[in-house]
């Protein structure tokens, strides 16, 4: 869950904050769409255009032979897209698993307004209590499964 | 051959509605809600999108409601939708070793570093049916330790592999072969090979597995890991430039320790079967890995003598919408077929006239 993959095409120098957009994009990416809800008026509340209007389609989902070899094609899954410029040129964009447009369109939203003059705030004020419940359902997960943690015992057989 | 027939029209608008209807049943009882489905029924879910191949739990939810709980048909629905969709990318490979653990077991190893963990599961249930699910109950769920962790787990076949004991994977950074754009050939590749199987039919997968294990092909698998739990997908934008996140999904991956092979040149090393599947499908991934791992026999120059190990067979065979496609065909009117049959048929058991010279 915490691997990032190395970035293949651009350079670090190219784009200095790579790691913060993509530390937020994630976050968003695994928010619930009541989540964003919460926030729609903030986020809406700016003069924007779609750039590309909510869309839904496919991602191809490669696995890799025995979990570390060659690529293959596992099957697809539901992904919705969507880009947005705000009045100041900034261009959000979103990728989301699922169907869902208007949770597509409010993350695109987040991640235009994330790259401005204000990105402290929209940090401390989405991203950072989105990743905290993130966190939570996580550990809640963990702890439940750690609970079914069994220690088998080897029975030695007996000679007689 | 088939030929083309025409009208029922009204007959056939009507047999619908009556599915409809009898789908619905009696409306006294509250409907059935796809988000119900979705989330009380996640083993069904799972199965129609593996097999639908299609990874979105709403619509394999709907699929099952409309097919009435057919799940081969629910599969033809979600492979049908899947039809409609652009394709805009392929993922990076999935790192199942960053997996989020509900479950993993190791049958090879009994202290396995990070355990083992049973997670939700039927093993080790009596299958006693329960008639308290006949009322409503309360389910709290186990009693956890709040700060209760789970450890690292490393994969278990990689343990093997750092003795040398298992031959590790490669990746030769070759394009991957995709069979729902290029059809198959024969001989496929394995990456083709995985591709057909994740999309196959369980029940044919878990038959031909068990097949080997009765000694059609026997290649003595042990199950040597089995994960459940959510693995992120990433996917690297063109208009992005970098790997970013789009969520997580929920996968089963089975990796099976099967007999060594060695060689004069070569010391003997434990031989891999690689399922995965979509969801929690144990069964599922568990055919497929034994069946992986039945049709690399020409790769360890085993003989070829079993249908598991038949590739044209498995291959062609494993796929329930095509089957039930060619198999359901049978159910069409046929008439002007069967007629030529018919005739046939008779003036072979006519008597001939002129009497025998």
């Amino acid at each position: 869950m915490t691997a990032t993959p190395a970035c293949s095409t651009a350079s670090d120098a190219q784009v200095p904050d790579h790691a913060a957009r993509q530390h937020w994009i994630g976050v968003l990416s695994r928010s619930r769409r009541s989540e964003l809800l919460a926030h729609e008026a903030a986020l809406r509340d700016a003069d924007y255009q779609l750039i590309r209007a909510p869309e839904i389609g496919m991602t191809l989902v490669r696995g890799r032979m025995g979990g570390s070899g060659a690529p293959f094609n596992v099957g697809e899954m539901t992904v919705t897209r969507c880009v947005v410029r705000l009045a100041d040129g900034r261009t959000g964009f979103s990728y989301l698993a699922g169907r869902d447009k208007a949770h597509a369109e409010l993350a695109a939203l987040a991640d235009a307004h994330l790259q401005g003059a204000q990105q402290a705030h929209w940090i401390s004020d989405l991203i950072d209590p989105l990743a905290r419940a993130q966190d939570m359902r996580r550990t809640q997960q963990q702890a439940e499964t750690a609970a079914t943690k069994v220690d088998f015992f080897t029975l030695v057989r007996g000679e007689n | 051959m088939y030929v083309a027939v025409k009208g029922g029209e009204q007959a056939i608008d009507n047999a619908h509605k009556l599915l409809a209807k009898q789908r619905r049943g009696d409306t006294s009882v509250a409907e059935l809600g796809v988000e119900q489905i979705r989330q009380q029924l996640p083993l069904a879910v799972a199965r129609v999108m593996t097999e639908g191949s299609l990874y979105d739990a709403e619509l394999a939810a709907l699929a099952i409601k409309q097919s009435a709980g057919d799940l081969v048909e629910a599969i033809f629905l979600l492979r049908a939708y899947r039809t409609t969709l652009t394709r805009f990318s392929a993922s990076l490979p999935i790192d199942t070793s960053a997996m989020q653990l509900n479950r993993r077991l190791s049958a090879t190893f009994k202290d396995v570093p990070g355990g083992q963990l049973l997670g939700p599961t039927f093993d080790y249930t009596h299958r006693l049916l329960d008639f308290t699910l006949l009322a409503e109950g309360e389910f709290p769920g186990p009693e956890a330790q709040a700060d209760a962790a789970v450890q690292d787990c490393p994969r278990v076949l990689g343990l093997l592999a750092k003795e040398g004991l298992i031959k590790e994977e490669q990746d030769t950074g070759a394009p991957v072969a995709d069979i729902t754009r290029e059809p198959l050939e024969y001989p496929a590749s394995r990456a083709e090979r995985l591709q057909a199987l994740a999309r196959g039919d369980e029940g044919f997968l878990l038959a031909l597995g068990y097949s080997t294990q009765r000694g059609y092909g026997r290649n003595h698998p042990f199950a040597g890991e089995i994960r459940v739990g959510e693995v992120e997908v990433w996917i690297e934008p063109e208009e992005l430039g970098f790997p970013i996140s789009i969520g997580a999904i929920e996968l089963t991956e089975c990796e099976m320790v099967n007999q060594f092979v060695g060689s004069a040149t070569e010391l003997p090393q434990f031989t891999r079967g690689y399922g995965l599947a979509f969801g929690h499908a144990e069964r599922k991934a568990m055919g497929m890995a034994l069946v992986d791992r039945s049709l690399r026999a020409g790769e360890y120059s085993e003989e070829i003598v079993s249908p598991a190990q038949q590739e044209e067979f498995v291959l062609a065979h494993c796929d329930n919408v095509e089957a039930a496609g060619f198999v359901s065909h049978l159910k069409l009117p046929h008439y002007v077929d069967f007629q030529a049959e018919l005739e046939l048929i008779r003036k072979l058991r006519k008597p001939s006239k002129e009497p025998a010279q």
